[in-house]
Order: C-alpha cells, then structure tokens, then sequence
C-alpha cells in the first residue's frame, strides 16, 4: 500500500527479524541435516559423511511402523469426532438462542487454551476415577477435546455468515432438516469444515503431553521420538522421522491456510 | 374458499405481544394485504402462515387443513423473502428447481419447469448465472420464480419490493399484480409502504401493537378510517381533534377528513367551512399542499395548481361536503 520509501525499515530492525526468522527455522533446516549423517552416536557439527542409509534402516523398523500407525489412526479418529460435535456444537451457537449460549460457547473453547498438563491431568484422574483402562481410545478422548476447539472454531465463523434466511428459505420449499443440511448447509461450511479438520488432524498427529497422560503402553508417534532420543544407537532414525512429520503436517496446514482464504471469498460473493 | 384462517392468533414473545389475538379470514384467490410500521406484528403473522412461527394460542387453518405443528417443509404455501435468500452456492436455474429437486421430481422435468418460470417472470436465459452475478431486481424475480415453480396455494411475500429503487418497484408492482391475476394464487403481501397496499390489494389489514386496527377494501381504508392510527398511517388523511370537530357542529370526538376533500374558499349546500392562518405550503406537481392553522388544530388542504397559492401568514377559508369527514371511534 505505501510505496514512499520513507517508511522503509531501518537496516538494524530488518537484521533483527531476519535473525529472529533464521532462529526459528534453522533448528529445522539441521534435523534434516542430521537425517543424512553418517555419525549415529552423536550430532558432531559439520556431519563426518552423508549417507542415505537411514531411510532404508527406518523402512525396516518396525517401532517405527507402529507408532506412526497408530498416530494416523488416533488423528483421524479424533479428527472425525471432532468434525461432528465441532459442526453441530456451532450450529447450535450461531442458529438459535437460548439460555447459557456464551457459557456454552467459552466452556467449548476452554480445552486449548488450557496448557495440556492440565487437560492431561485431569483426564487421567477422570480415566482412574471411572476405572477406564487406558488404550487406544483413551488417547482418542484426550486428543478430541481440542480437536473439537479446532473443528468449532471454523464453522462457527462460517455459520455466522451463512443467513438464518437461506435456511428457512430451504425449509419453506419443501426442503426437511436432513435435506436442508445436505444441500443447502454443508456446501456453504464445507471449506471451514475441511480447513478446520486439516489442522485438528495436524495437532493430534504431535500433540505430546496430553497422549502422556492418556496413553497406556503404546506410543504415538511423537512420544516414541522422545524415548528414541534417550537412546545412543541409530539416532539419524529419529531426524528421518521428524522430517516426514515436518512434511505430513506442514502440507495439511498449508492446504488449511488456503482453502480458508479461498473460502472469504466464496462466502462474500454471494452477498 | 377461504385459504388461510386465523381464530384468536397470538404469538407472545416473552412478554412482548407481538401477535395478540388476531382473527383474519383470506379467500382464495385475493391479494391480501397485511400493512403496518414495524414491530407491528405483520411479518409474524407471515411467519405465522409460512410455519416458522407457531402460534402461541389460537388456530390456524391453510385451505381448511389446521396449520399448527405442522412445519414449513409440509404446507403448500412459498415465501418470497425480503433479503430474496437465494442460495448462493447453486446457480439461477438449480435456486429455481430446489423445490421440485427435494421433492425426488426427475432432473429433466425439473429444469424445465424451472426454465418455464424465469421465463415467466422474464429472466430467460439466466440460469447458467449466480445469484452474486444479478442486480437487486434480477434477485428478486428468481425468488418470485423460485416460490411460483412449486405451485403453492399461497404466495407469502414478506416486503419483496422494499430493497428496489422507485422506478423498480412501481413496475414490479404492475407485474405482481398481473401475475397474480392470471395464476390466480392467494398472495399474502407484507408492507410498510401504504402506497403500495392501496394501489395493489383487494383488501389490507392494517396492524399496529399486534392487532388489526382494521380490515377492509383500499378505498374502505383510506376514506373511511375506524382509528386515528390508520387515518394517521394510511395516507395523508387530517385527524381532527374532538373540539375542533364539535365546533363545526359535530359530534364531539375524533374524525379524518382527506386534504383532497377541502377546497378553497366558502360555497355550497351541506358544506362545512373553517378559517385559519396559513403555516406552510408546499408544492407537489399536479397540486400545493397548504396547512393552515385553525382552532387548534392543523389541516392541510390540496389547492389545484392551477389556483392561486395563498401566502403564508395568510387568512384563508376552506370548505368541505359534512359527508366528507368521517367520525372514527375511541381516541386511539
């Protein structure tokens, strides 16, 4: 918008956010590095060698495997969940009124804005209290309950923009509530709710603290990264790891990021 | 036939009354008019009929069949609303078709019958076009389309013509009208603009505070006001007050006389003259609006333009036929 050279920066502020920028993500750019190291003992800087062996070592193991099997089937899961209470929770916050609804709204809100040690505390103390053993689904709980933020957040944006007229207008043709959901509902809040399960799927896939808590014997693919760390043998393995953690949830929040920009202007064009 | 009935509606909003015992009886085939400022009670009373509503106590009968409980999905009764609510998702000719497609109609037939209704309402040729794509009158004869492709025994129109321009709006008024005429479906029609209901309706109700003040032809209406709150809203009618009334040999009480029905000047059996102080005068085109100040009161009075224009501050004498002025009961 301004083009009058006056408001350039100053060179010493514009070193300082490139410092601050390089700070963030050269850490990353060194786990990569470190994937392809030929020293497995320890991370010596600059790397002795490089080799390729590690992917082919991280193919074959099958820790590996389970953890990273299990991480899927935990973010989708939870992420599904998720896609239904978060829709149907925003609904009923941007369609009607009733008794409570700021409450209600706050108390839906809450679990992420909770530190994780928290939520993780207490569900554990919930799952003892009630004698569930922990398993698969208990780490499916925990991670539903800010997936379910996530999901909510999204659509209740959009529903607020989706006018009370063009579902009555559904309804005044002929149209019953299934039918008006369908066709008239979903099409108009698809993006938010694609954009919002991207992310919620992101943030199970890493979420570590909370899966301590919830999570009997088996390990999420993050917390089998952390015990790996603790071990001297095969560590590039852990770098191979993260790198493709880096990609599976970097390109969901990215695709997320897009499809919620597109959708303003999807939204807009109808008014 | 009578199409839609109401017995003793109300529909209470915690304690605001926003429909309070209404009795209303449409027949089949009349353009119905319901007018009043807003908060008045007539979009309920709409929303009433089209089912989003339902009655707090009372019956509702659409072509005999009891309304209450039943949702808006199963009554063959369409709206055209006043933000058109046309899906924004879904082309001109899939917002069209939507009724016939959630009833199971087979896609052909339906597309059809959705091109036959732009055609009616003159928008041939659009279908391909989102409803973001057309001008704010466009919108508006899709909604009409979009309501009229279902056939419904009443068309419910909740202020279709407020958001148009004047020029808009007096052709679309011709054209409701007409197509009215030759479909011959009950329209239900919802304003605030008192124009509008006397040029359109066979009959209006005027509402204020939830109730019908009252209920008649335009002409009953407009010439024959039953309170000052429709001699005050339906047109430009003086309303009297009591002692300026029994000092021209009346009886004392409120009554409207229309400025139309005043001349200028004294003359003539069974006429009622008064004298007063010219405070404004305006000028209009085919007449010069021109208030005087007599006996207390106001009354303005419609001069042909052809005669001259009083000055303000002037003294002048107004006539009227006694049958011109027309009591009205209470003092609402």
């Amino acid at each position: 918008m301004r083009s009058d050279r006056n408001n350039a920066a100053p060179l010493g502020l514009k070193i300082a956010a490139g410092a601050g920028l390089a700070f963030l993500h050269l850490p990353i750019l060194l786990i990569f590095l470190y994937a392809f190291t030929t020293e497995e003992k320890s991370y010596q800087f600059p790397p002795p060698g490089y080799t390729l062996q590690w992917f082919a070592v991280t193919w074959n193991r099958p820790d590996v495997w389970a953890a990273m099997g299990l991480s899927v089937r935990v973010a989708a899961i939870s992420t599904a969940i998720a896609l239904v209470l978060g829709t149907l929770c925003a609904a009923a916050v941007s369609q009607t009124k009733f008794f409570g609804r700021e409450t209600i709204s706050l108390l839906v809100i809450l679990p992420i804005a909770l530190p994780g040690i928290i939520t993780g505390i207490a569900l554990r103390s919930a799952f003892s209290f009630a004698e569930i053993p922990f398993s698969f689904w208990t780490i499916v709980l925990g991670h539903a309950t800010f997936c379910v933020v996530v999901v909510y957040n999204n659509a209740v944006a959009r529903f607020r923009r989706v006018s009370g007229s063009l579902i009555e207008a559904s309804m005044d043709l002929g149209a019953d509530g299934f039918q008006t959901f369908r066709y008239i509902i979903l099409p108009n809040i698809g993006t938010a709710l694609l954009a919002g399960g991207m992310l919620a799927f992101a943030l199970s896939f890493d979420e570590v603290i909370v899966t301590t808590f919830t999570a009997g014997q088996q390990s999420t693919l993050p917390i089998w990264m952390l015990e790996e760390l603790v071990r001297p043998r095969q560590r590039p393995v852990t770098n191979v790891v993260a790198m493709v953690v880096v990609l599976l949830t970097f390109l969901p929040i990215l695709g997320a990021y897009y499809l919620t920009r597109d959708g303003d202007q999807v939204a807009g064009g109808g008014k | 036939m009578t199409a839609v009935l109401f017995q003793q509606v109300s529909r209470h909003f915690g304690a605001v009354r926003a429909v309070d015992s209404v009795d209303l009886a449409i027949a089949e085939g009349e353009f119905f008019a319901m007018l009043g400022p807003s908060g008045s009670g007539k979009t309920t009373c709409l929303r009433l009929m089209a089912g989003f509503e339902q009655p707090t106590s009372g019956h509702i009968e659409i072509f005999g069949e009891t309304a209450e409980g039943v949702p808006p999905y199963r009554r063959n009764v369409n709206t055209v609303f006043q933000d058109y609510a046309l899906f924004p998702h879904l082309s001109i000719l899939e917002n069209v078709a939507y009724g016939l497609m959630v009833k199971g109609v087979a896609k052909a037939e339906r597309l059809k019958a959705a091109e036959e209704a732009l055609a009616m309402v003159k928008l041939p040729g659009y279908g391909t076009r989102r409803p973001g794509q057309l001008s704010g009158g466009q919108r508006q004869r899709v909604a009409l389309a979009r309501a009229l492709v279902n056939r419904p025994r009443v068309l419910l129109l909740d202020e279709p013509l407020g958001a148009l321009d004047l020029k808009l709006r007096e052709q679309m008024q011709e054209e409701l009208k007409s197509l009215q005429k030759s479909l011959g479906i009950t329209f239900v029609f919802v304003t605030h603009d008192q124009g509008e209901a006397l040029s359109m309706a066979d009959r209006i109700a005027v509402f204020n505070d939830g109730k019908i003040q009252q209920l008649g032809t335009p002409e009953e209406v407009y010439k024959r006001p039953k309170t000052r709150f429709v001699a005050d809203f339906v047109g430009s009618s003086n309303v009297l007050p009591p002692d300026f009334v029994a000092g021209l040999g009346f009886s004392k009480g409120y009554a409207s006389l229309r400025p139309e029905a005043i001349t200028l000047g004294e003359s003539g059996p069974g006429r009622k003259h008064f004298t007063g102080r010219v405070v404004a005068a305006s000028f209009l085109g085919a007449a010069n609006r021109v208030t005087v100040e007599a006996a207390g009161a106001r009354v303005a009075a419609m001069v042909p333009a052809s005669l001259a224009v009083p000055a303000e501050g002037e003294t002048v004498t107004f006539s009227f036929l006694a049958d011109d002025l027309h009591q009205m009961d209470g003092a609402q």
